[in-house]
């Protein structure tokens, strides 16, 4: 036993110190500086990109920036939250890029130490609430989105039980709750949502057995907060129908899926590397929605019938253009309170915030 | 007919074991760059990268070493369990207890002193990982419950209780809502060493680290757990105390990956949340396995798997392979490895008929 564990050793050390004198040679023979400078753009996901989902959809953002001219793009993927994203972060900044994202709300703090490290690098973090000097945040009003879903599936239900496989308690789950429900409740006032929290963002088995015990209660209409197609798939083994979430996710329930709410983060990134390019960028809290295009919805199943479609087309044009809010008083909480006063139009840090659902939704949000 | 025959060898020389396990890790090298070969990645120059994104400069280094450190604390506790051949699966679970202990003594004696706060999140880290894993110890002992399901599933608990405390009671009322207690005062968080990356709880490592093989090494109790590890009936009949050292070595397992917490949250995250959790308490025994229970080579293991880690981001991040890429790498080598281990005590030949 005890020889086996120096062989061991002496081993690892040969083997670590050839590596070493490898990697070494390795730099060496590294050819010089590309003789024109590019422009580096770096992104960090916490999923992997996979086919649909959230870190899909920034992804695609991605694509858009790499076809602009002079910029090269790359991507780290499935970086856990906590110390590991800042080495992530720290070593894009000291290897030159230019501009970094960070793609989840985990990365907000790391990203902000990092970014008091390199005056040089721009930081743009999405889904937090801190800015630093040289670190912005957006994110986008996706609520807007969810509530345009949420007419959808209010007026295809018959049991007037909508499920929803929601992820973690936080605002931004919450907030797209409230807002499905409203607007389901402004085509069906009848109409109650049922929550159950996975506590996961990518589980396609876990996602979808959630989604089942929501249909096992009678809910036919199956909506997600998640990355994985899991409840899209529940939905239609059942042959009831479902809405996506991030992105297009019809071409893994076809028959189920009525539309999602959707990102599409090209035209946001392409405009801020542009900035960055052009060193008019400054650091922001961005929160754009329908209006800038960066939330949208997928297109309509052919169940929707065209009146349906008609309706939440029209709404979609009344927020685009801020004729009317999402969240317009008098609203609700489950208790009964009214928590937004007739014609208060809430400020956007209650939004940010909101951690209680609206009267209507059958779930807790401890 | 040729048949294949397993023969047990004699003493191996070292320079041949050391042929096999070299063989071993290149050939687990070799293999995935066949594999960045398939995706038309340059090969070699991937590997190559793929080391000097790990050890091939000092910050490369400083990363490596940060995250060795609590890979090593949570591998030293499974060893010390492992030795008296008590399957501790509960590392994760332990090393959540201990970041909830050092994060409440931060959150209820906010801004005191730093040797006060550190040296009382030390030992309430040491205190509820040790309690945490004394309970499967006392549910085998007293209703013969298996360890390794009991600790397992303990896991699972720990992290709900970890997210109960930062959904509900300790949330940061700042944080509109996201799951997270405060940031700690200054006081209590460890601090990093120099203008490098490395905080200073890489001592703990050192000082941990010895004190095990001390106790292994020289002390009566040691020997104790050695001997009974080896053959429980044997130490038994020997009037060897089996269930106090089955307790105690699940408490010193428990109080290793609790202070792997303390660490985690003081100087890495500054405050709890649940992305504290990445699992280095399953890592935590592989590492373990691979460097068979020692010491000093759990230290070289875990430097060489965070090492493996860092490094594979740099692949990711310049050549575009995907993350699943070094999950593979990592189950390769540590295939071809132990499978190595096999090949220093048997041979296989051929025999003709």
């Amino acid at each position: 036993m005890k020889k086996w564990s120096c062989v061991f050793a002496v081993i690892t050390c040969l083997t670590l110190g050839a590596l070493l004198m490898v990697s070494g040679c390795g730099d060496q023979d590294k050819p010089a500086e590309a003789p024109k400078k590019e422009f580096k753009v770096g992104f960090v996901y916490v999923s992997p990109v996979g086919d649909a989902g959230w870190s899909y959809a920034h992804n695609q953002g991605r694509l858009a920036v790499e076809d602009m001219d002079g910029v090269t793009t790359a991507f780290v993927e499935s970086v856990k939250e906590g110390p590991d994203s800042e080495r992530v972060i720290q070593n894009m900044a000291r290897q030159g890029y230019d501009v970094i994202f960070a793609t989840s709300f985990g990365y907000m703090d790391p990203m902000l130490k990092v970014s008091q490290k390199f005056p040089e690098t721009v930081f743009m973090h999405c889904s937090g609430y801190k800015t630093g000097e040289r670190m912005g945040n957006y994110f986008g009003r996706m609520y807007q989105a969810r509530y345009l879903s949420g007419m959808v599936a209010g007026a295809m239900t018959k049991k007037n039980i909508l499920g929803y496989v929601a992820a973690f308690p936080i605002p931004e789950v919450i907030r797209g709750i409230n807002a499905f429900t409203l607007g389901a409740q402004s085509v069906n006032p009848d109409v109650e949502v049922r929550v159950v929290w996975t506590k996961t963002w990518y589980d396609p088995a876990t996602e979808k057995e959630a989604a089942k015990s929501l249909l096992d209660i009678g809910a036919d209409v199956i909506a997600q907060h998640q990355d994985s197609p899991g409840p899209q798939e529940a939905a239609q083994e059942k042959g009831v129908y479902s809405i996506g979430y991030n992105s297009d996710m019809s071409s893994f329930a076809p028959k189920a899926h009525l539309t999602a709410p959707i990102w599409d983060w090209g035209p946001y990134y392409v405009n801020i590397v542009n900035q960055v390019k052009n060193g008019t960028w400054k650091s922001t809290a961005a929160w754009p929605g329908l209006y800038q295009g960066i939330v949208d919805l997928a297109p309509f199943g052919d169940m929707v019938p065209a009146e349906i479609q008609k309706k939440v087309l029209a709404m979609k044009a009344d927020l685009t253009s801020g004729k009317t809010k999402v969240f317009n008083g008098p609203i609700r909480d489950q208790a009964g309170n009214v928590k937004i006063a007739a014609n208060e139009i809430p400020e956007d840090k209650v939004l940010l915030g909101m951690t209680w659902f609206v009267k209507g939704v059958i779930g807790t949000t401890e | 007919m040729i048949q294949l025959r397993v023969h047990r060898r004699q003493e191996l020389p070292i320079w041949h074991s050391c042929l096999i396990f070299s063989g071993a890790v290149l050939l687990s090298l070799g293999i995935s760059a066949v594999m960045l070969a398939f995706q038309g990645k340059p090969a070699l120059g991937g590997i190559m990268h793929l080391f000097q994104g790990a050890f091939g400069t000092v910050w490369a280094l400083e990363d490596c070493l940060v995250k060795a450190v609590p890979l090593f604390l949570c591998s030293l506790g499974v060893a010390v369990a492992f030795r008296l051949q008590i399957w501790n699966i509960g590392a994760e679970g332990q090393f959540a207890l201990g970041a909830i202990g050092a994060t409440w003594f931060a959150l209820t004696f906010e801004n005191q002193a730093s040797w006060f706060l550190l040296s009382g999140m030390l030992i309430m880290s040491l205190l509820m990982g040790g309690l945490w894993g004394l309970i499967p110890a006392l549910l085998k002992l007293r209703m013969k419950a298996n360890e390794i399901i009991v600790s397992l599933m303990m896991n699972y608990i720990a992290i709900l209780l970890l997210d109960y405390l930062v959904y509900g009671r300790w949330k940061d009322s700042e944080s509109y809502g996201f799951p997270m207690t405060p940031v700690f005062s200054p006081g209590a968080i460890v601090k990093t060493i120099g203008s490098t990356s490395v905080n200073w709880g890489i001592l703990l490592c050192f000082l941990f680290g010895i004190l095990v093989w001390i106790f292994f090494r020289f002390s009566r109790l040691g020997f104790e757990l050695a001997a009974s590890g080896e053959n429980v009936r044997c130490a038994r009949y020997a009037r060897l105390p089996y269930e106090r050292l089955v307790a105690l070595v699940m408490i010193i397992s428990g109080a290793l990956a609790g202070s792997a917490g303390f660490l985690e949250a003081s100087a890495n995250l500054n405050r709890l949340q649940p992305s504290i959790m990445v699992g280095y308490g399953y890592t935590a025994i592989v590492v373990a396995w691979l460097a068979k229970l020692n010491p000093l080579y759990i230290g070289l293991a875990s430097f060489l798997l965070a090492g493996l880690r860092v490094g594979v981001e740099n692949l990711q991040l310049d050549f575009q392979v995907p993350a699943a890429f070094g999950s593979i790498m990592e189950g390769l080598i540590l295939l071809t490895v132990l499978a190595a281990g096999f090949f220093t005590q048997y041979r296989i030949g051929l025999r003709k008929e």
